[in-house]
This record gives structure tokens, C-alpha cells and sequence, in this order.
């Protein structure tokens, strides 16, 4: 608890109000009043179909992609309202960045995975050899690939292992600077040491990114993530601290819910 | 325990007897291609030369060989695809990648599919009515290539839809969510990794355009045409042609008295190409496949 507590007091990484998001005619999300704090891990928890990955897929807008959704309220990252017609989606997504349950790297090689974000937002004149190394020995060394890669980057990314792949896809996030990093059951795929290894990661980077997990496993939420938020069919039940939420849930639907009375 | 009753040796028959059903009904697909094949080279083989793909027929298209003809064919296939592939393709991947659900591309959809439906014959009639006198291209290899064209159109159409269709939702996701435009998705990822099965379709799409007969025999396709032989140029697409399909009808159906082995060497060469153009799909397909891992 560093500079990144610190942070939190003076300004909220995402802020979201009266947010309300229907699919067709199915609302999925209801009145989602929450405040994240800026540098910290917070976990999204509930049972499948509460709309957690929804609201991770509205914090960059990237839902827009899947087809017709409609939503109203206000989402404000960094202070500013997403929703504001005079943002840019793509700088927004430049800013937020998802990390996907199956890892998906690309299906080039791993530098080019690195350096795919700085390819399409900067003209091919703009970006000299040795920047691009630059970033992507940087990028590789913040998530701890490094050492094993920097010798086979032109490799093609999607023969890694699992974790490896993970981790590369949280990398490639990296060289376009994000401020926030979404990951959406990060660890699902991956086996025990795997699921170790990024939650380090986690831990790794949390302070200078904040980063919002949806997780199925409870148990993940409880040992990696500083707040906690219970959703449940389309709601915001409860939102605090992982220790108090778990130790001293304020919702009775919280307390079944971490018991594993449903789920 | 664990014998056989007669229940098991019942099914066990059921299934040997099934298995020999299905298999042969396999190997029905299989013995056709190879009567034919054996049976066209068996009856063109006196005519079948080098010498018979470059002379023009003579003798009232009872003698010589089948030069303007086979160029025709080239021609319009050429034409007809520099028309139909972009088009198709670009209008596939507008419908896979932009397009949402709405009216709009339900009507795209359903227009794509029922236009692969609709015969030949009523192709040429539309050709006829389009092309050859309506924008007044006039008969030509121009108005048979469009009319071509059209009729290719929705195959190439779907099969570029669903090559694009398998390249996994992941891959655009993680563009997308580093701020990827759709455009530089489709370009550096989409596109790179559907290319194999656009081009097959594409490819296949050639072959299929090579032995219609009905939609250019109204729109420039010509009974008899005399072009310099050896010349891969002698053909403007202004021009009306001879083509080997509609050369095929003739020679068998209006020249009573032409040798017999000239329909079928005709028909070998028709073939040929057809097969060494599929061949040509499925080698590049399997190349560029064993590049691709994912």
C-alpha cells in the first residue's frame, strides 16, 4: 500500500452511474451504481449470467462489437464519461485493455504480437526498428517472459504454453499504454502453477495499471484482488473490501452466495 | 457372462451388412468419374495431340483442332472471374465482418442464396436482356463474361463468407480490445488467415464457369470463329469467341457427320482443364494450410 493508495484517494479509475444495459429486450444490467479504485485489483464475482463480463466488455466499450446493445446511465474512466460523443473508441480501447479466458494471441509471431498495438495506431514511418524492440523487451520483461522468449520471438505466438500465452497477451496490452486492464476468468484455462504465475503477475503490475477480474472461483477472487463486488442477476449486491466482503458479507444473498448455497 | 446372445449377433449382423451398404454406395460416387474418364480418353485417343489444342477447327469443324475454342474459354473464365472475385469477395466480407443483423442483410442473405438457385438457362435470359441489350455491350465476350459473373456471384459470395467465418472470434476480439479499427482486423488478421479458403473457392469457381454452356450461348458465344493460332492474344473482349462447352453441344449435336473421336477429344480437354484447375485449388489450399497453426 504505496503510492497506489495513495492515488485512489484523489482519483477513482472507473466510476460508473445509473448504468443500465439491455440486450434486445433482456435488461442484463440494472442500476449499476460502483466506484473502482484507481491502481488497485478489484474482482467481479457471481454466478453465471449476473452480467459480470458484461460490465467488464462496457468499461471499453467493446460490446458494441457484438452486436445490438443498448445502455443508458454514465460510465466515467479517468473522470471522463465514455459515453460523451466526442470520445474516440479506439483511443478508449487504446486505454483499456482485455485479457480474454482462453488466451488468444495472434497467429503471428510472438514479436509481432508485442508490437501489433503501436502497428495500428502509428503510421509504418513513425516507428523505428529500435523502438520496437524497445517495447517489446520492456513489455516481456514487465509480465516475466523475458528470459524465456528473447531468444525465440520470431517464433509464432500461438505454439507457447498456456501460461506463456497468457502472459503474452497481457503484454501485448502494454505497448500502447493502457490504464486499466480488464480480464475477463484470466486464469480459467490455465492449471494450477499457471493460475499462480498471473495472479503474481497480477500482483506484479497492480499500482501502475488498475485492473478489474471476473472470476468464477471465489477462492481466486479472496487471494488476488484488494475489493470485491457481488453482482447478481444484473445487479450490484455488495461492493467492498475482498477481506471484509468475505469475512463479514453486509447481504445476506453475499453471505449464500460465498457459502455456496447457489451458485 | 459376457456371452453372445442371439440379440448381439442380431445387431452385429445389422451392423456388418450396413457397413457394406454404405461403403458401396461410397464407392458408387467414385466408379462414374472413372467410366468417364477412361471412357473419354479410351474413344479421343486418335485425335489427342499437342497439335490438336493449337489449329483452329477446319472443315466445317469436322477436321483440325479446338484452338479457338479453348482460347475462348480462357477468355471468358478470365474475364468472368476479374469480374465476379473482388466483387464477391469485398461483398463477403462486408457481410461476415460489417453487416449486423437487420432487414437489410437478411434480404442480402436471402437474395445470395436464392440466385445460386436460379438455372443457367434464366442467366442467359437475363444476360441477354442486361448485357447484350439493354447497356448495349452487344454480344461479346464483355456481355458473356458479365452474365458469368452474375451467376458466380453468390457462390463465390458464400464460400468467402464462410472461409472468413472460421477464423476464430478471439483473434478479432484481441485486435479489437488494443483499439484495432474493423479495417486493420480484416487486414492484418482476417484476411491473412481466411485467404486459403477464399482463394479455393475462388479457384473451384473457375471450373464451374468453364463447362456452362447455356448462359453465353445467347450473350457471345459463337458456333465458329477463326482466330490466328498460337496467338494467346487474338481475342479482344469486345469480340464474340468460340468456347469449348458450347463447342462440345455443336460438334455433337449440329455437324451430323464429324468423326467420333472429335466430341470426345473436345470433352477431354474440357475436363482436363477443369480437373488440373481443381488440382491447382487443392494444392495451394494444402500449402497454405501446413503454414497456418492455430
Amino acid at each position: 500500500m504505496t503510492s497506489a493508495a495513495l492515488r485512489t484517494e484523489a482519483d477513482p479509475g472507473i466510476v460508473t452511474r445509473a448504468l443500465n444495459l439491455w440486450y434486445a429486450d433482456f435488461q442484463a444490467l440494472k442500476g449499476i451504481d460502483l466506484d473502482i479504485k484507481r491502481g488497485e485489483i478489484t474482482s467481479l464475482i457471481g454466478p453465471s449470467g449476473c452480467g459480470k463480463t458484461t460490465l467488464l466488455r462496457c468499461f471499453n466499450r467493446v460490446n458494441e462489437r457484438y452486436g445490438y446493445v443498448r445502455t443508458t446511465g454514465e460510465i466515467k474512466i479517468l473522470g471522463k464519461n465514455i459515453y460523451d460523443p466526442d470520445v474516440s473508441l479506439i483511443e478508449l480501447r487504446k486505454s483499456v485493455g482485455m485479457v480474454f479466458q482462453r488466451p488468444n494471441p495472434l497467429p503471428i509471431s510472438i514479436y509481432e504480437n508485442i508490437v501489433f498495438g503501436m502497428r495500428i495506431h502509428h503510421d509504418r514511418r513513425q516507428l523505428s526498428k529500435s523502438q520496437l524492440d524497445a517495447a517489446v523487451e520492456l513489455a516481456l520483461t514487465e509480465v516475466g517472459l523475458w528470459n524465456e522468449l528473447k531468444d525465440r520471438l520470431e517464433q509464432r505466438a500461438t505454439g507457447l504454453q498456456l501460461e506463456q500465452q497468457q502472459k503474452l497477451c497481457i503484454a501485448r496490452l502494454l505497448p500502447v499504454k493502457p490504464e486499466i486492464i480488464l480480464m475477463d476468468e484470466p486464469c480459467s484455462a490455465l492449471d494450477v502453477e499457471g493460475t499462480r504465475a498471473i495472479e503474481e503477475l497480477m500482483w506484479a503490475l497492480r499500482g501502475r495499471y488498475t485492473i478489474v477480474i471476473v472470476t468464477h472461483n471465489m477462492a481466486q477472487a479472496r487471494r488476488a484482488s484488494d475489493e470485491c463486488i457481488f453482482m447478481l442477476m444484473g445487479e450490484l449486491v455488495e461492493h467492498r473490501s475482498t477481506a471484509e466482503l468475505f469475512l463479514n458479507p453486509a447481504n445476506p444473498k453475499t453471505a449464500e452466495y460465498i457459502e455456496g448455497r447457489y451458485g | 457372462m459376457f456371452t453372445e446372445t442371439p440379440l448381439v449377433r442380431r445387431k452385429a449382423r445389422a451392423e456388418l451388412v450396413a457397413k457394406c451398404v454404405f461403403g458401396a454406395m461410397a464407392l458408387c460416387m467414385v466408379t462414374p468419374l472413372l467410366l468417364i474418364i477412361t471412357h473419354l480418353v479410351w474413344e479421343a485417343a486418335p485425335l489427342l495431340s499437342f497439335e490438336f489444342l493449337t489449329t483452329n477447327p477446319t472443315g466445317g469443324m469436322r477436321e483440325g483442332g479446338i484452338w479457338s475454342a479453348l482460347l475462348g474459354t480462357i477468355y471468358l473464365v478470365t474475364v468472368s472471374l476479374l469480374i465476379a472475385a473482388p466483387v464477391g469477395v469485398l461483398a463477403a466480407v462486408y457481410l461476415n465482418e460489417y453487416a449486423r443483423e437487420s432487414w437489410f442483410t437478411r434480404v442480402i442473405n436471402l437474395a445470395v442464396v436464392n440466385l445460386a438457385g436460379v438455372p443457367s438457362i434464366v442467366h442467359a435470359l437475363f444476360g441477354l436482356g442486361a448485357f447484350v441489350l439493354f447497356a448495349g455491350i452487344g454480344r461479346s465476350i464483355l456481355a458473356a463474361s458479365l452474365t458469368l459473373a452474375v451467376m458466380t456471384l453468390p457462390v463465390i459470395i458464400a464460400s468467402t463468407k464462410e472461409s472468413l467465418g472460421a477464423v476464430p472470434l478471439a483473434f478479432r476480439e484481441a485486435c479489437w480490445n488494443v483499439g484495432a479499427t474493423r479495417w486493420q482486423t480484416i487486414r492484418r488478421i482476417v484476411l491473412p488467415n481466411s485467404i486459403t479458403g477464399i482463394l479455393t473457392g475462388v479457384i473451384l469457381q473457375v471450373s464451374r464457369t468453364a463447362g456452362e454452356t447455356a448462359p453465353i450461348m445467347f450473350t457471345g458465344a459463337v458456333f465458329f470463329k477463326k482466330v490466328p493460332e498460337g496467338d494467346i492474344f487474338a481475342y479482344s473482349i469486345w469480340d464474340q469467341c468460340m468456347a469449348l462447352s458450347m463447342h462440345l453441344f455443336t460438334i455433337t449435336t449440329q455437324v451430323t457427320d464429324a468423326p467420333k473421336a472429335l466430341p470426345y477429344a473436345t470433352a477431354v480437354v474440357l475436363l482436363g482443364a477443369v480437373l488440373s484447375v481443381n488440382l491447382t485449388a487443392i494444392v495451394v489450399r494444402s500449402y497454405l494450410r501446413s503454414r497456418k497453426k492455430w
